[in-house]
């Protein structure tokens, strides 16, 4: 086999995203990862719903399926069942996978099919033209909430981390690095891999992440998780986070020890990786990278492995058996 | 002490019995414990479980009555049977929702032990039926059953009157057992089965069974016993078998035949739940099932595993089929292969979900926005479900569509012999999968087969044939999303085509009786059984009457038209309000005189009725 090339994932189709949208930077990521991962192109399957970022599959010049409004995750499930080889990755929003969509996400979550999910997050609906989102922070005015949305946002990290999700991350369009690395990750976990992408929807939420995705502000408003490594960030690398009770908070590494800074392990119980997914900008810097990653039977498998079960215990089908598997009686030729 | 009564034996061809109780009395086992018995013996059988939708509605209550009834014949039967001659009631709620429809002179047996103050109270009784005289009409047999089995039971150290309680439907098997003359030996062997792990349970209803045998014939309860000699059916042998398994046997068939998994995506819901219960236990066949999140993620995932290459089937009732239908128009615009059950009951709304309608006949015909055409086949048997299964997927493939069959509650639960096929004879279910590019300039996903119209069914992993579908309007070959006017017609027609050309494959209408004349009955699903029976009896006296039981309701079969145009007039029957003849009348425009026959009551049309009906209509025109 050949090597593949970014190239070999690019199909014929123009794409036709909004100048400046951050999906673009998305697609190049995935468009560059993939030859990456060794697997061949016809193995791999994009699934998507509706919405601005599920038009990714046309773009891509693998199997793909543009489905209908929140289901990708169930015709991606089906397929996984039916096919566990396939390298199989849903394309989302936050529309999409978590009002509409929302059911099938947490269960999704719960099954741990085998499958990379990517969550496109601007906060706002914008195929339909800039209504307020399940993920839009409350008081945000937009066409529908002229005086301002009343709803909490959902948070998608929370969400998935309540659902038991394997594996969950939060990287952001405007760092490429970081998001060449997540995604790599997210790849490479066996089981459903969460990736939340804070994009940028230069329309009708401009500049929503700017504190995140500048790279001026963004070390001082956002912390990297790491493994096994301390919560530091600042553009000095001055500053921790340390709990203080059940509260994280700001610390200075000029006064405070950094023995006391709170170190990140993505296999620990869910209860901290829950505690970052509620730091917030301005408050807290915002944790991106993999909040937690653990290793559980997939469902696909699990679906496979039964039907093997059965097979050893009563043997391959056999349909006269199966038909003759009850009371029966015999009518005589008269 | 009395004089000995004088037994004497009748010699019946058919015999309607129901078994009525508390849901919690064991009336659908005790049913079906007859009816097995009855079927290995060589009858002819047909039954009709009745039951509320509660699980345990409090007991005694006119609400939580669940009934069984069986008919059982020497002779070839196609229905439950109209108006039970036998009415076994457990309890005085039973008897108050059941005696209407017993006939007058028939045989009651009752449980007068429960008959107690508070049970008639909560049945609604003023006074004892059993002893105001209002039950004069019938042969009734009084019978203390709860305290006779005890009394037999007691003997069983270590068992609690709960659980001797628990076995009286057992003994109420008993006496009919001796009632109709038939062995025991099917039920005795059952409880072994059953209950061998627990062998004082076992030893308990194998006792209460042989108890209230013996009572029957040493207490001298009735004075006739009857005899029901072996139908002469086809010669082969046979099972019992209800629509849902059928149905769920007929998948299993279908990947057998086609060498694919089968991936059943369903969310629980009556009356369809059975086939998901029988198909999670096979899943030595290839069969994988996916209890879904809910309706829309079932339809979802069959649409993913038909993308995967399998053959997938979403079953559910017609809420069910309301909430799937944007997934199924998906599968439409896809053009993917795949199999949607509706095991219809009584809407709108939650309805009655326990009992049959065939009022959804228009929603999987209409139900969807745009032009969303799907083919619909109609079992007319419980065991016809087997084959239905099997030919909606060689539709689903020849064309590479969705394909709705359109079961109904009482085929569902209603069991009949099955004349077990040799699977060897079914042929098998070939799938060419596009395995090349199918044109100079690459793979096109949406060229069609000149004979079918169909496209070719590529799936993922086989290299070079890289493509994506999506639910926007398309290009016509390439499947490239296309908003252009008359690209986005001439898709549309293309697909309407491929499904109006399946009336090339499907065979051809097929009528008994006279092939034209005054009268044609035109009928589709599980009114056959009814609709057969009351025209056989019509033909009997003598009256000119035909009758085209309907299988393929979409496409028609391409003689249908001609055939209505030979006759005068048009007689529907259906479980709505006239679906099936609004559609006829749009299909036969030159035909005028269509006439309806509805019933919405969450029952099956009687064969009485039918006739009734039927010749009332006939009258009309001497």
């Amino acid at each position: 086999m050949t090597e593949l090339t970014r190239k070999d994932f690019v199909s014929d189709q123009i794409v036709r995203w909004c100048p400046g949208c951050g999906d673009y930077a998305i697609l190049a990521q995935v468009q560059k990862l993939l030859p990456e991962l060794g697997i061949p192109r016809e193995k791999i399957v994009f699934v998507s719903g509706i919405g601005c970022s599920s038009r990714f599959p046309y773009y891509m010049n693998n199997y793909g399926v543009h489905s209908i409004h929140g289901r990708a995750v169930p015709i991606a499930t089906g397929l996984k069942m039916a096919h566990p080889d396939l390298n199989v990755w849903v394309i989302t929003g936050d529309g999409d996978g978590l009002s509409i969509g929302g059911n099938h996400f947490i269960h999704l979550m719960r099954r741990n099919v085998d499958l990379n999910i990517i969550l496109f997050n601007n906060r706002i609906y914008g195929l339909t033209k800039g209504q307020y989102s399940p993920t839009s922070p409350q008081g945000l005015k937009t066409k529908s909430s002229p005086m301002g949305s009343l709803e909490q946002p959902l948070n998608p990290i929370a969400i998935a981390i309540g659902a038991e999700a394997t594996f969950v991350a939060r990287t952001i369009d405007g760092h490429l690095k970081h998001m060449a690395q997540v995604l790599e990750r997210a790849a490479k976990h066996k089981g459903t891999s969460f990736v939340e992408i804070y994009q940028n929807c230069v329309i009708f939420n401009d500049g929503a992440f700017k504190y995140a995705a500048d790279a001026a502000t963004r070390p001082d408003n956002v912390v990297e998780l790491e493994h096994g490594k301390p919560l530091i960030f600042g553009k000095k690398r001055d500053k921790g986070v340390r709990l203080n009770g059940l509260e994280p908070e700001i610390v200075s590494l000029a006064t405070v020890s950094e023995k006391e800074i709170l170190v990140h392990n993505e296999t620990a119980p869910p209860s901290l990786a829950y505690l970052f997914s509620q730091m917030h900008h301005p408050h807290l810097p915002e944790p991106i990278g993999v909040f937690r990653s653990l290793e559980r039977p997939t469902y696909d498998a699990q679906v496979q492995a039964q039907v093997d079960t059965a097979i050893q215990l009563k043997g391959q089908g056999d349909l006269h058996k199966l038909f003759y598997d009850a009371d029966t009686w015999q009518v005589p030729q008269v | 002490m009395t004089e000995p009564k004088f037994l004497t034996y009748q010699d019946v061809s058919s015999v309607i019995i129901r078994f009525v109780g508390d849901s919690g009395d064991g009336m659908q086992l005790t049913g079906t414990q007859f009816t097995d018995t009855s079927a290995v013996y060589g009858n002819d059988i047909s039954t009709l479980p009745d039951y509320p939708s509660e699980i345990r509605a409090p007991s005694g209550t006119l609400a939580g009555v669940s009934g069984f009834q069986v008919n059982f014949s020497s002779e070839d039967i196609l229905t439950p049977g109209d108006a039970p001659q036998v009415l076994v009631a457990m309890n005085p709620a039973a008897l108050k929702t059941n005696l209407g429809d017993l006939e007058l002179g028939g045989t009651l047996i009752v449980n007068t032990d429960a008959f107690t103050e508070g049970n008639l109270k909560k049945a609604g009784y003023p006074h004892n039926p059993l002893e105001d005289g209002s039950l004069a009409g019938y042969q009734i047999h009084l019978v203390p059953l709860t305290s006779l089995n005890r009394t037999a039971l007691h003997q069983i150290e270590g068992l609690a009157n709960k659980d001797i309680d628990r076995c009286q439907n057992f003994f109420a098997l008993g006496i009919t057992f001796w009632l109709f003359d038939r062995p025991l030996t099917t039920s005795l062997k059952w409880i072994q089965d059953k209950f061998g792990k627990q062998p004082k349970i076992a030893q308990a209803n194998k006792l209460a069974l042989q108890a209230g045998y013996d009572y029957a014939e040493n207490a001298s309860l009735f004075q006739t016993r009857y005899q029901i000699k072996p139908a002469h059916l086809p010669a082969g042998t046979y099972r019992k078998i209800t629509g849902n398994e059928a149905l769920a046997y007929g998948l299993v068939t279908v990947a057998s035949k086609g060498n694919k998994p089968i991936l059943y995506c369903s969310y629980p819901i009556t009356p369809a739940t059975d086939i998901l219960h029988t198909l999670a236990a096979l899943k030595h066949f290839n069969v994988r099932t996916f209890q879904a999140e809910d309706e829309i993620a079932a339809i979802g995932a069959a649409i993913g595993a038909a993308f995967g290459g399998a053959f997938a089937v979403s079953g559910t009732s017609g809420p069910g089929i309301a909430l799937k239908s944007e997934g199924i128009n998906l599968a439409v615009a896809l053009e993917l292969p795949l199999v949607v059950v509706d095991v219809q009951r009584g809407g709108p709304s939650t309805g009655l979900p326990t009992k049959p309608e065939q009022a959804d006949l228009l929603q999987v015909m209409f139900g969807r926005h745009g032009e969303s055409p799907v083919p619909v086949i109609a079992p007319a048997t419980p065991s016809d479900c087997f084959n239905v299964a099997i030919e909606a997927f060689r539709l689903a493939v020849r064309a590479m569509t969705p394909v709705f069959i359109l079961s109904d509650g009482y085929l569902a639960n209603s069991a009949e012999p099955w004349l077990i096929p040799n699977p060897d004879d079914i042929a098998p279910i070939v799938v060419e999968h596009a395995t090349a590019p199918n044109s100079e300039t690459g793979f096109l996903p949406y060229l069609r087969d000149p004979e079918t119209l169909s496209r070719p069914w590529a799936i993922p992993g086989t290299p070079g044939l890289e493509h994506r579908i999506g639910g926007l309007a398309k290009q016509p070959m390439t499947g490239n999303v296309s908003y252009h006017p008359t690209e986005n017609e001439q898709m549309n027609h293309e697909r309407a085509a491929k499904i109006a050309k399946l009336a090339d494959f499907i065979p051809e209408q097929t009528l008994i009786g006279p092939p034209s004349g005054d009268v044609l009955v035109v009928s589709w699903g599980s009114t056959f059984g009814a609709v057969h029976s009351a025209i056989t009896q019509l033909h009997a006296t003598g009256r000119a009457i035909s009758h085209a039981h309907l299988r393929y309701l979409n496409p028609f079969p391409r003689n249908l038209g001609a055939m209505m145009s030979g006759f005068e007039r048009i007689i529907v029957p259906e479980m709505n309000l006239g679906q099936m003849l609004f559609i006829l009348r749009s299909h036969c425009t030159s035909h005028r005189n269509f006439i309806p026959i509805s019933k919405i009551q969450g029952r099956p049309f009687t064969i009485r009725e039918l006739v009734e009906k039927l010749t009332a209509i006939l009258e009309e025109r001497p």
